[in-house]
C-alpha cells in the first residue's frame, strides 16, 4: 500500500527535477540533478516494496522474494547508486563553482567559449 | 563456511554457490580490469614522480593487451567464457562474460590507450602529470574494459560511472576556460544519460527480478511486453546519448575539441563506443522483441545521424570539432547496422564500431600533429602543411578514406556489410543514407585536406602566399607522436588489406548476439528457468 503513496512523490521528484534541469542557471541545474538522483533512488527502493518485519527469504527455484516482503537487493543497488551519485554531484558542484569563477557566468547562455555563438562562415573556396 | 555448506546440502536447498574456487586459468577474464584498476591506484600514489609513471603505465597497458590477446584467441576457438564473482552461481553473483565482440572491443580500447600514452610524451605538460593524467587514463581504460566484459546490468552502470568520472578528470585536466565550459555540458548530459540507464534497470529488476544479462536474455521474452517497451525506450535514450546519436548528440561537438589532442583521441576512440556496445548487447541480444518494435525509430535515427553529422563536419572551421562530427557520422553507420536485424547488419555494426575506435583516435592524433605544425586550431588559419610535412598529409588522407569507407581501407568492409544487409532487407532509404554518408564524409574530409595541406597559404585574399606560421616538429614530437600515429595508421591499413580475421570475428559476434544461446550456456545459468520459477 505504501508503494501507491510513494508513486506520486516520485513523480513530483521527477517533475521538479526536469523543471530545474531545463533552467539556464547552472546552480538550478545542479539542484535538479540532485533531486533527479533522489527520485531515481526512491523509485528503485519502491520497486523492492516498502514493508518490514518479514525476513526476505527467496523461495526455492525463484530469484527474488515474492509476496509482501521487502526485497533487500534494490536497497543494496541504491546504496551503490547513492555513493556514485553523490561523488559525481560533488564533482559537478565544484565544476560549476570553478566555471562561475573563471567564466564569470552562472547562465549557460553566456558559456559560449567552446561553441562560439556566431560561428565564422566556412571558407567558400579553396 | 564449509560446514554450513554441508548443512545446506543436507537440507536439500537449491544450489546457489560454487563448491570449488575458480581455477587460476580462468582469472584471465577479470585480469584486464584488475590490472587497470590496480595500476591506476598505484599511479595515483606516485603521481609526483614524472619519469616512473610513463614506463609503469605503458607496462600495465602492455600486460592488459597480452591478457586480452590470450582471451581473444581463446574466445575465437571455444566460444564465450564466463566467470562469476564470489563463488555465487549466476544470477546471484556478478558475472563477467567475454565473447568475441566484447574482447575485440576491449583489445581495440587498450591498443588505442597504448598509442595515446606514447603520443602524450610529445605534448606532455608537467602540471597535467602532477594532476594525475596517467592514473585517470588507466582508470578510464578500467571503466571501458569493465563495461565491455561485464555480464551484469548493474555492474555495467557502475563501469559507466567509473568511465564517466575518469573522463571528467581528463576533460578538465588542463584547466583552460574552454575546458570548463565544455565540461559543464559534457558532465550534465552524460550524468543524465547514466541516470536514465539507472531508471531503466530499476524498472527491469522490478519486472523480471534479475539483472544478469544471460538471465535477462532467457526471461525477457516472458515479461509483460508493454512495460518492457518502456524499459527498452529508456535504454535506447540512455545509450543513444552515450553514443551521441543524432537528436541527443549535442554534448560531443561541444566538448571533444577542448582538451589536449591525446585526450580527444582517447575520448573519440573509447567513450561513444561503450554506448554502441551497450546498445548492441542490450537491444540486440537481450531484448530482441523490443528492438523489433523500435525498428522504425532506429532506422530514422540512423538515417538522420548518417546525413546530418558529416554536413555538420562540412560547416565547421575548427579542425577537431569537424572530426567530432565525423565520429557522430560513424555512430549513424552503427545504428544502420543495428536496425537491420540479420547477421550481415549486426556484423557490419560490430565491425564498424571496431574500425571507428581505431580510425577516430588516429584522426584526433593526426589533428593534434597538424595543430602543432600550424600552431592554430582553426582550419582558416592553416595551410601549406603538404610542403612542410608531407607525411602528416598522407596519414590524414588515409584516415579520411578510412572514415568515409573507401576501399581498400578499413572502413570499406563494415560499410559493405551494412549496405549488403540493407539491400537484403530492401531498405533503399537506409542504403542510400549509408552511401550518401560516405560521399559527404569524403567531401568533408577532402575539404579539410585541401584547406590544411593543399593550398599554400592561409584563408582569405593571400591563400596563395606561403603560410609563414608553420613550424617544424621537434625531435620528441617526431620520435613519440609521429611514430605512434604512423604505427596506428599502419595497423589500420594492414587490417584493411587483410580483413579476414576481423570478418570472422564480426561474424561470430553477430551470430552470438542474434542467438545468445552460447553466451547463456557459458555463464552456467540454468536454462529453462522462467519468471515463475517452474522449470520448463
Amino acid at each position: 500500500m505504501t508503494e501507491m503513496l510513494m508513486a506520486p512523490f516520485i513523480g513530483m521528484f521527477f517533475a521538479s527535477a526536469v523543471y530545474l534541469i531545463l533552467s539556464k542557471s547552472v546552480i538550478r541545474m545542479l539542484l535538479g540533478i540532485t533531486i533527479l538522483g533522489n527520485g531515481v533512488n526512491l523509485l528503485i527502493f519502491t520497486m523492492g516494496r516498502v514493508t518490514r518485519e518479514i525476513p526476505p527469504i527467496v523461495p526455492a527455484g525463484l530469484k527474488q522474494p515474492v509476496g509482501d516482503i521487502a526485497n533487500p537487493l534494490p536497497q543494496a543497488l541504491i546504496l551503490t547508486a547513492i555513493v556514485i551519485g553523490f561523488a559525481l554531484f560533488t564533482f559537478l558542484l565544484v565544476l560549476g563553482y570553478r566555471a562561475y569563477q573563471e567564466l564569470d557566468a552562472d547562465n549557460t547562455d553566456n558559456m559560449r567559449l567552446a561553441e562560439p555563438a556566431n560561428p565564422p562562415q566556412p571558407p567558400l573556396n579553396y | 563456511m564449509e560446514s554450513s555448506y554441508e548443512t545446506a546440502l543436507e537440507l536439500d536447498l537449491p544450489r546457489a554457490m560454487l563448491e570449488r574456487a575458480t581455477s587460476a586459468g580462468e582469472w584471465n577474464l577479470i585480469l584486464p580490469v584488475v590490472i587497470a584498476l590496480m595500476a591506476g591506484a598505484l599511479l595515483a600514489m606516485i603521481r609526483h614522480s614524472r619519469g616512473s609513471q610513463v614506463g609503469f603505465s605503458v607496462l600495465a597497458v602492455l600486460a592488459i593487451i597480452a591478457v586480452e590477446l590470450d582471451l581473444f584467441f581463446q574466445v575465437l576457438e571455444l566460444g564465450p567464457v564466463a566467470m562469476t564473482m564470489g563463488n555465487w552461481l549466476p544470477p546471484f553473483g556478478i558475472s563477467f562474460v567475454a565473447d568475441t565482440m566484447s574482447v575485440s572491443f576491449a583489445l581495440a580500447a587498450s591498443l588505442v590507450t597504448l598509442v595515446v600514452l606514447i603520443y602524450f610524451q610529445a605534448e606532455i605538460v608537467p602540471r597535467e602529470v602532477r594532476h594525475g593524467f596517467y592514473p585517470l587514463v588507466l582508470l578510464l581504460l578500467a571503466g571501458v574494459t569493465g563495461a565491455f566484459l561485464t555480464g551484469d546490468l548493474f555492474n555495467l552502470y557502475v563501469w559507466f560511472e567509473v568511465m564517466l568520472i575518469a573522463s571528467f578528470g581528463l576533460l578538465i585536466i588542463g584547466g583552460r576556460k574552454m575546458q570548463l565550459d565544455a565540461a559543464i555540458k559534457y558532465g550534465f548530459l552524460n550524468f543524465l544519460a547514466t541516470t536514465f540507464f539507472l531508471v531503466g534497470l530499476g524498472y527491469m529488476y522490478g519486472l523480471i527480478g534479475t539483472l544478469n544479462m544471460a538471465d535477462i536474455a532467457l526471461v525477457a521474452g516472458q515479461a509483460d511486453p508493454a512495460p518492457m517497451t518502456a524499459v527498452a525506450a529508456l535504454f535506447l535514450l540512455a545509450f543513444g546519448m552515450k553514443a551521441a546519436a543524432f537528436p541527443v548528440n549535442a554534448w560531443l561537438p561541444a566538448s571533444y575539441h577542448t582538451p589536449d589532442a591525446a585526450v580527444s583521441a582517447l575520448f573519440g576512440g573509447l567513450l561513444t563506443k561503450v554506448g554502441v556496445y551497450a546498445l548492441l548487447r542490450i537491444m540486440v541480444a537481450l531484448m530482441p522483441a523490443s528492438r523489433e518494435l523500435f525498428d522504425p525509430l532506429l532506422t530514422g535515427i540512423a538515417v538522420l545521424t548518417l546525413i546530418l553529422a558529416p554536413m555538420g563536419a562540412i560547416a565547421q572551421t575548427n579542425l577537431r570539432r569537424a572530426i567530432g562530427f565525423l565520429v557522430i557520422g560513424g555512430i549513424g553507420a552503427v545504428f544502420a547496422g543495428i536496425s537491420v536485424p540479420n547477421v550481415l547488419g549486426i556484423a557490419g555494426a560490430v565491425f564498424y564500431a571496431f574500425h571507428s575506435m581505431l580510425t577516430m583516435s588516429a584522426f584526433y592524433l593526426v589533428a593534434g600533429l597538424v595543430e602543432r605544425v600550424t600552431q592554430a586550431t582553426d582550419t582558416r588559419h592553416m595551410g601549406g602543411v603538404y610542403a612542410a610535412n608531407s607525411l602528416i598529409s598522407i596519414l590524414f588522407i588515409v584516415l579520411v578514406f578510412a572514415a568515409a569507407g573507401l576501399p581498400p581501407f578499413l572502413g570499406f568492409w563494415p560499410k559493405m556489410l551494412i549496405v549488403e544487409a540493407t539491400i537484403s532487407q530492401q531498405d533503399w532509404i537506409l542504403m542510400s543514407a549509408v552511401l550518401i554518408n560516405s560521399l559527404l564524409t569524403s567531401i568533408a574530409g577532402s575539404r579539410l585536406w585541401a584547406h590544411i595541406f593543399w593550398r599554400p597559404g592561409r584563408d582569405g585574399a593571400n591563400s596563395e602566399v606561403p603560410n609563414d606560421h608553420l613550424r617544424e616538429l621537434n625531435s620528441t614530437e617526431k620520435r613519440m607522436a609521429l611514430s605512434a600515429v604512423c604505427v596506428l595508421v599502419g595497423f589500420i591499413v594492414i587490417l584493411g588489406l587483410l580483413p579476414n580475421l576481423l570478418f570472422n570475428a564480426a561474424n561470430f559476434s553477430a551470430m552470438d548476439l542474434l542467438n545468445p544461446q552460447s553466451y547463456i550456456t557459458s555463464t552456467g545459468i540454468e536454462t529453462g528457468t522462467s519468471l515463475t520459477g517452474e522449470t520448463q
